[in-house]
């Protein structure tokens, strides 16, 4: 398809602002540009066009199943979208915060941050939860500072590294590198789960805390998870939970419960906020009794009827510009309140059920990674088909030909040929039903006619992309 | 209350599928005394009872008085057709295009935006856009501390103070060395904002010469409308620069999500964090579009990537790449020329109130005033206007200074009405 930018007419135009109402103005000359940005010059019809068919190129969760595993892609509901558009919430300087005068002009965005803090510490069991954090990672990162922090105020200057299992996100390490720590990787136990051994075995006293998914990134629960707790306790580390993978069981148990001392919250995950082709997200940080003082700020804070801003006592400082993504923050309330106590529990009874069902129907023809029952997301080892010349890749592309998004293939990077399915809570009977049929035709070309899934896709704008040329010749602007 | 479609009926026939009795069956492997201790939560209300519910929540924000806030987010036109298309679901509820064949719409619209980004700033590479930015002028101090191999950051007056505390909150255990100043000596970069925090255009051409012949980078925070009329940083001789895009067609949304911006030079593009999109071809030869350089990132490099951050702001990306191609050329132009022209004529309206500013300003400016900044704020809100930012509880000023900010959506009748009221209230 044609770049915007060869559309582009000279002296075309979408929008004008009309005359100016007031007298020109001009700046000195070396202080303005010497030529106008050749942005596109286009009809509004020319971009609309453009734009509306460049959305079609795309896979959506309305238009396609994703059964993408660990980043949860179930359906968004469109009153969230609705309420987020409110002009009270959509178009409200966040700068109103920035003065105490202005308080009384902002109380309902107030409320509506201090109201969802309380909602998400209560589903993860946590005492106090921040929204600043603007992403999944920026959330880790929040977590890793506050346990530095927690760490440097008790004087204990020596705990300066982090342990992480191999099964853990990328975000993890790297999130705790930027905060300063050294990582020390944890081995899984061969049927996929943490031994509180191999936790020992990594122990030393720098070790300031572990980073932990439960369910982890095998789709497991951590049988042992409150031992571990037990054990850092013990050893004056704390427990970082992951909350990736928090719709598993939410309603269900509760990380806070679990002994985890600070997390990190998905909006966009577990309550349902659309990804937006990767970003926005929010990661609000979540923190048990240890790191309550530490948290970042300012904060809401209920003052009598009216709410106020307060800056925590040991405060790590500001992490974003406001109160984070607080868009995200408004669909995630609208969520969680439709849904209430007993539909956030149902959440987790039918992710677990839909994940259960396709690794149910699709056991007796793939792998699984594992021999415990799965949560929320089943994996498979497509290593037996790769060795008849089909890899997970070929799995995923072809796919894309019956209609589905590719699950998450090579991740975890403890599985061979890993293909990851999560279905989500939002899909039907029907669906799944069409997905593993999809799947079971696959196997059976994999029998007969192997070469046919290497040309897969077939049925998209494009067919398998030259990435490595793409990196050579990097052309990413023009 | 729930959105997933099961049946009572069904559940029970995926439960015999499976091979368990009940639901609380598939939930065996967490343990009994491990549930939830509590679930204090109220029960669910009724899509239509949400909506009313929070209407009335947003209803406790003022909205409808004339804003003069900036302070790095402003209230700017945005066009119906900014909205109209990314509404549409395949955009925003798509996933991170790692299908590169059934994610060409975010794909080409990511290349689209890079291109924009560095046709605006006149750099050779952005990414696919940062968090915000405040965490992008942290990111640039990190890839700075890559480059260099130095560990002094050098942030210049100009710079935000809530930036600047951002920066402090992020590289708290990172063993740098944030200094106040501009000299360059030894310094990984020096950091600079341009028009400053407090409105002030200048021409950073002569500290970028400086900084290189040190061995140091200069990072340049932008604010992209104002390219529209002034210097780039690229004209300047930046090496890295920065933005908060929200001003490019992104609601104001009481601080997020916004749109973290960056662009570097051809040199310095394999350090640079963040998603990047390029363009290629498949088998056949037709054009398309792939995120690449992904050996940088947290998913294969884990603890020794160049940043963790994974996300960026793929939607807000695409609003700003449409508010740039409906404004076009001209109308970017024009625009800054208005948002110029119309701040410049409330100036001479003000002439009871002192224009602090040393030089040359765009859009934005400060006074300081006969009285307490903040007093006058809330007397202006009751006269219908939202009078600016009082910088003493930023940190940033005395208490009679209030940092003024002006968009073409002010009009003349405003801007003189406002004028009146604030030496009515200023001088009372």
């Amino acid at each position: 398809m044609q770049l915007i930018y060869e559309k582009s007419a000279p002296g075309r135009r979408a929008i004008t602002f009309g005359p100016l109402d007031v007298p020109d103005a001009s700046l000195p000359n070396d202080l303005c540009r010497g030529k106008a940005a050749e942005l596109p010059e286009l009809a509004e019809i020319d971009v609309i066009r453009h734009f509306t068919n460049l959305s079609r190129r795309n896979f959506g969760i309305d238009s396609h199943f994703y059964p993408l595993g660990s980043c949860t892609m179930k359906y968004n509901p469109k009153m969230a979208e609705a309420v987020a558009a409110l002009p009270g919430f959509a178009h409200l300087h966040p700068h109103l915060s920035s003065a105490e005068a202005y308080w009384p002009l902002c109380q309902g965005a107030f409320e509506l941050v201090y109201e969802t803090e309380k909602w998400l510490a209560e589903i993860a069991g946590m005492k106090q939860t921040c929204l600043q954090p603007i992403a999944g990672a920026h959330g880790e990162l929040a977590g890793a500072l506050l346990i530095a922090a927690y760490h440097r105020d008790r004087g204990e200057s020596n705990k300066d590294t982090i342990l992480i299992p191999d099964s853990a996100h990328g975000t993890n390490p790297a999130s705790a590198a930027i905060a300063g720590f050294r990582v020390v990787e944890v081995p899984s136990h061969e049927d996929g789960t943490m031994r509180l051994d191999s936790v020992k075995a990594a122990m030393t006293e720098n070790v300031a805390g572990l980073m932990m998914t439960c369910p982890n990134t095998h789709g497991l629960f951590e049988p042992v998870v409150a031992e571990i707790a037990d054990y850092l306790h013990q050893h004056d580390a704390l427990l970082y939970y992951d909350g990736a993978n928090l719709n598993a069981i939410i309603g269900k148990a509760r990380p806070g419960d679990l002994g985890f001392d600070v997390m990190h919250y998905n909006l966009h995950k577990t309550f349902a906020t659309p990804h937006g082709m990767g970003g926005p997200g929010s990661g609000p940080v979540g923190v048990g009794e240890r790191l309550e003082k530490y948290l970042p700020g300012p904060r809401v804070v209920k003052r009598g009827e009216s709410f106020a801003l307060e800056m925590p006592e040991k405060s790590i400082g500001r992490l974003s510009q406001f109160f984070g993504n607080f868009g995200m923050a408004v669909r995630a309330y609208a969520y969680m309140r439709h849904l209430g106590k007993d539909g956030l529990r149902e959440v987790a009874e039918d992710a677990v059920l839909n994940a259960n069902y396709i690794w149910a129907r699709l056991k007796g023809t793939y792998t699984p990674a594992f021999d415990l029952p799965f949560m929320h997301e089943c994996i498979f080892t497509a290593a037996p088909e790769a060795k008849k010349g089909v890899r997970a890749l070929d799995i995923a592309k072809a796919l894309l030909d019956y209609g589905f998004h590719a699950p998450t293939v090579y991740f975890p990077l403890t599985v061979k040929e890993s293909i990851m399915i999560e279905p989500t809570e939002t899909e039907s009977r029907e669906t799944l039903d069409a997905f593993c049929d999809a799947m079971l035709d696959i196997a059976k070309r994999i029998e007969s006619d192997p070469d046919s899934l290497h040309d897969a896709p077939t049925t998209t704008p494009v067919g398998r992309l030259d990435e490595v040329h793409a990196a050579r010749q990097l052309n990413c602007a023009c | 209350m729930s959105w997933a479609p099961a049946t009572a009926a069904e559940r029970d026939a995926m439960l015999d599928v499976i091979g368990v009795k009940t639901m609380d069956d598939l939930f065996a492997s967490v343990p009994k005394h491990l549930r939830a201790k509590s679930w204090n939560l109220p029960a669910g209300i009724s899509e239509m009872a949400v909506r009313d519910e929070m209407g009335s929540i947003a209803a406790r924000n003022a909205t409808g008085l004339a804003s003069f806030i900036g302070g790095g987010a402003y209230d700017h036109y945005i066009p119906a057709a900014v909205d109209a298309l990314t509404s549409r679901s395949e955009f925003y509820t798509a996933y991170t295009p790692y299908q590169p064949e059934c994610s060409q719409g975010t794909l080409q619209s990511i290349y689209e935006y890079q291109s924009a980004i560095c046709r605006l700033t006149n750099m050779q590479f952005a990414n696919a856009s940062l968090y915000d930015g405040g965490t992008a002028v942290f990111e640039a101090t990190t890839m700075s501390v890559r480059l260099t191999g130095r560990s002094r950051i050098v942030l210049h007056k100009s710079l935000s103070p809530i930036y600047r505390k951002m920066l402090v909150t992020h590289t708290a255990h990172l063993q740098l060395d944030l200094v106040d100043g501009d000299d360059p000596t030894e310094a990984a970069c020096v950091i600079v904002q341009n028009p400053s925090f407090f409105g002030t255009v200048a021409d950073y051409t002569a500290l970028a010469a400086r900084c290189h012949a040190a061995g140091a980078l200069l990072v340049v925070s932008f604010y992209p409308i104002s390219l529209g009329m002034l210097k780039t940083p690229g004209e300047m001789g930046a090496d890295i620069c920065v933005a908060e895009g929200q001003c490019l067609g992104v609601p104001l949304a009481f601080g997020g999500p916004w749109l973290g911006v960056m662009a570097t030079r051809k040199e310095h593009v394999r350090k640079m964090p963040g998603r990047i999109a390029a363009e290629t071809a498949d088998a056949q030869g037709r054009r398309g579009f792939v995120l690449t350089l992904q050996a940088r990132e947290q998913h294969i490099r884990r603890e020794k990537a160049m940043s963790n951050i994974c996300s960026n702001e793929a939607l807000c990306a695409l609003r700003a790449m449409i508010y740039m191609a409906l404004l076009g050329k001209e109308g970017l132009r024009e625009v800054a020329r208005h948002c110029h022209a119309k701040a410049e004529y409330l100036k001479s309206k003000l002439g009871f109130a002192t224009i602090a500013n040393h030089g040359p300003t765009f859009n934005e400016f400060y006074v300081r005033l006969p009285k307490s900044a903040e007093k006058v704020v809330a007397e202006m809100a009751a006269r219908g206007f939202l009078a600016g930012i009082p910088l003493a509880p930023l940190g940033a000023g005395a208490d009679t200074d209030l940092l003024i900010a002006v968009t073409e959506r002010r009009t003349r009748a405003e801007l003189d009405a406002f004028a009146q009221a604030l030496e009515e209230v200023s001088c009372s």
